[in-house]
């Protein structure tokens, strides 16, 4: 069953080293497609990812999925987190220590599915560690715990906050292909937030460019990246 | 053994085993509401907790006393609607207790919770899980060497409560003497035998309990108090 368009209109007053900035996003995303989110370091990527989750309020707009209204300022909704079956997956990868490998998985999910928490460990490569709890893992290998935590729930939308921020050239070309893995998984609509092209142009089928808190250009990675100013921006 | 020593003793773990247990209780969702909601009160509430760690206990004990009397309006209520007068009972050193030691609760676990970064509870939430689950299974388990710390720091410092036991509870032998006071009782007797068994008993509790903390928070490597 495809998922419906999340539509999203609002606004939301941020923080960022510079000062106050008003962030404004209006877009529709469509179901199953794999979209980046690009632009500078706080730019309200992050907090975008955040107002989808239902972890930062806006001021004002509406978030709609599909016909379910997630938030709406003027009727005063805002559907918890809990609610609204998404899987984020943080930059500091939000692993549980008291928990396993195969712990952290089986607490994602709604009903328990043993097969699936063994599928998910081979799919991302790690059945061997299973047992180990997460302090005892490497980088690459919580990206990987954490993206297959955040498949565990099935959820209607993935959101993944700069999944390769600290990884190097190898581990990041490994965990790009573990994302497409997930995509194929089960055809989840998927966000990333990114500053990096060449990520992008490898991953992603649209991309949102975001400047000074307003989208300033959208379209495929190859029509977007050939803008010469973006490139040079993100350089 | 002298059967009112013995007594004393009971009266002493007890009451340092029920304050201790009321506070598990009420220190957790205590700690969990000043860790995690904003509200302008804030730091007042904070401060109010944390006085009976500054004041001395005879103050506490005096205004305790005071809000006991059935003079004033909850001493009156007790009176007149239930029929319980709390000054000078076991009853009345017990919530003089619990109000006395909620800081050594509450210190230790709001600590341990702001260590915590939000993205683990953040986390949770996205995937399903309640507020009450997430503490449960989440946040309390990453918590565990300053849950342990708290309740070892509340039993012992019940144990060796003096001040505010005395002031509400007036060293009624059998009722409300524990063994802090006994200890006192015995040397201004000059009965040097009976004081030094209660004074190793409370010793040795202490010792054992802060051993306890110490070895705990060694294998978690981090020391967590206050």
């Amino acid at each position: 069953m495809e998922s419906p368009v999340i539509y999203i209109d609002i606004e939301k007053t941020i923080i960022t080293p510079s000062g106050k900035m008003n962030l404004v996003f209006k877009s529709e995303i469509a179901s199953g497609e794999l979209l980046a989110l690009f632009g500078a370091s706080g730019e309200g990527k992050t907090t975008l990812l955040r107002m989808l989750a239902g972890l930062t309020k806006p001021d004002k707009g509406i978030i709609k999925y599909g016909e379910k209204v997630w938030f709406d300022s003027f009727k005063g909704i805002h559907v918890a987190s809990q609610n609204r079956n998404i899987g984020f997956m943080f930059q500091d990868y939000a692993l549980f220590p008291n928990m396993t490998i195969e712990g952290n998985i089986r607490y994602a999910q709604t009903t328990k599915d043993e097969e699936m928490v063994d599928q998910l460990l081979e799919l991302f490569g790690l059945t061997g560690f299973r047992k180990q709890k997460p302090d005892k893992l490497s980088g690459g290998q919580k990206q990987r715990v954490a993206l297959a935590r955040a498949l565990a729930r099935t959820p209607d939308i993935l959101l993944l906050d700069e999944p390769f921020s600290s990884l190097d050239y190898k581990m990041r070309l490994s965990i790009q292909t573990e994302i497409k893995k997930a995509y194929q998984f089960k055809q989840t609509t998927m966000i990333i937030v990114s500053h990096d092209p060449a990520e992008i142009l490898r991953l992603t089928e649209r991309i949102i460019c975001i400047e000074n808190g307003a989208i300033v250009r959208t379209g495929t990675p190859k029509e977007v990246f050939a803008d010469y100013e973006i490139i040079t921006f993100n350089s | 053994m002298d059967i009112d020593f013995l007594i004393t003793l009971w009266i002493t773990l007890k009451l340092a085993l029920l304050t201790t247990f009321i506070l598990v209780l009420l220190g957790m969702p205590v700690a969990y509401g000043l860790a995690y909601t904003k509200f302008k009160a804030k730091p007042l509430v904070e401060a109010l907790i944390s006085m009976p760690m500054v004041l001395p206990p005879s103050v506490v004990g005096y205004y305790v006393l005071l809000v006991y009397s059935p003079r004033n309006a909850f001493g009156a209520w007790l009176a007149q609607t239930l029929d319980i007068r709390l000054a000078f009972s076991f009853s009345g050193i017990l919530l003089a207790s619990v109000l006395f030691s909620l800081p050594f609760m509450v210190q230790p676990l709001l600590s341990g919770l702001r260590s915590l970064p939000d993205s683990l509870s953040e986390a949770s939430y996205t995937l399903g899980k309640s507020k009450t689950t997430t503490f449960f299974r989440v946040l309390l388990p990453n918590v565990k060497s300053s849950f342990i710390t708290a309740v070892a720091l509340t039993f012992a410092h019940c144990i060796g409560e003096f001040g505010i036991v005395l002031m509400v509870g007036g060293n009624i032998p059998g009722e409300t003497r524990v063994a802090s006071i006994a200890i006192y009782d015995e040397v201004q007797a000059l009965n040097f035998a009976l004081a030094d068994q209660y004074a190793i008993i409370l010793f040795g509790i202490s010792f054992v309990l802060l051993a306890v903390i110490y070895s705990v928070n060694r294998k978690n490597d981090q020391w967590k108090v206050l």
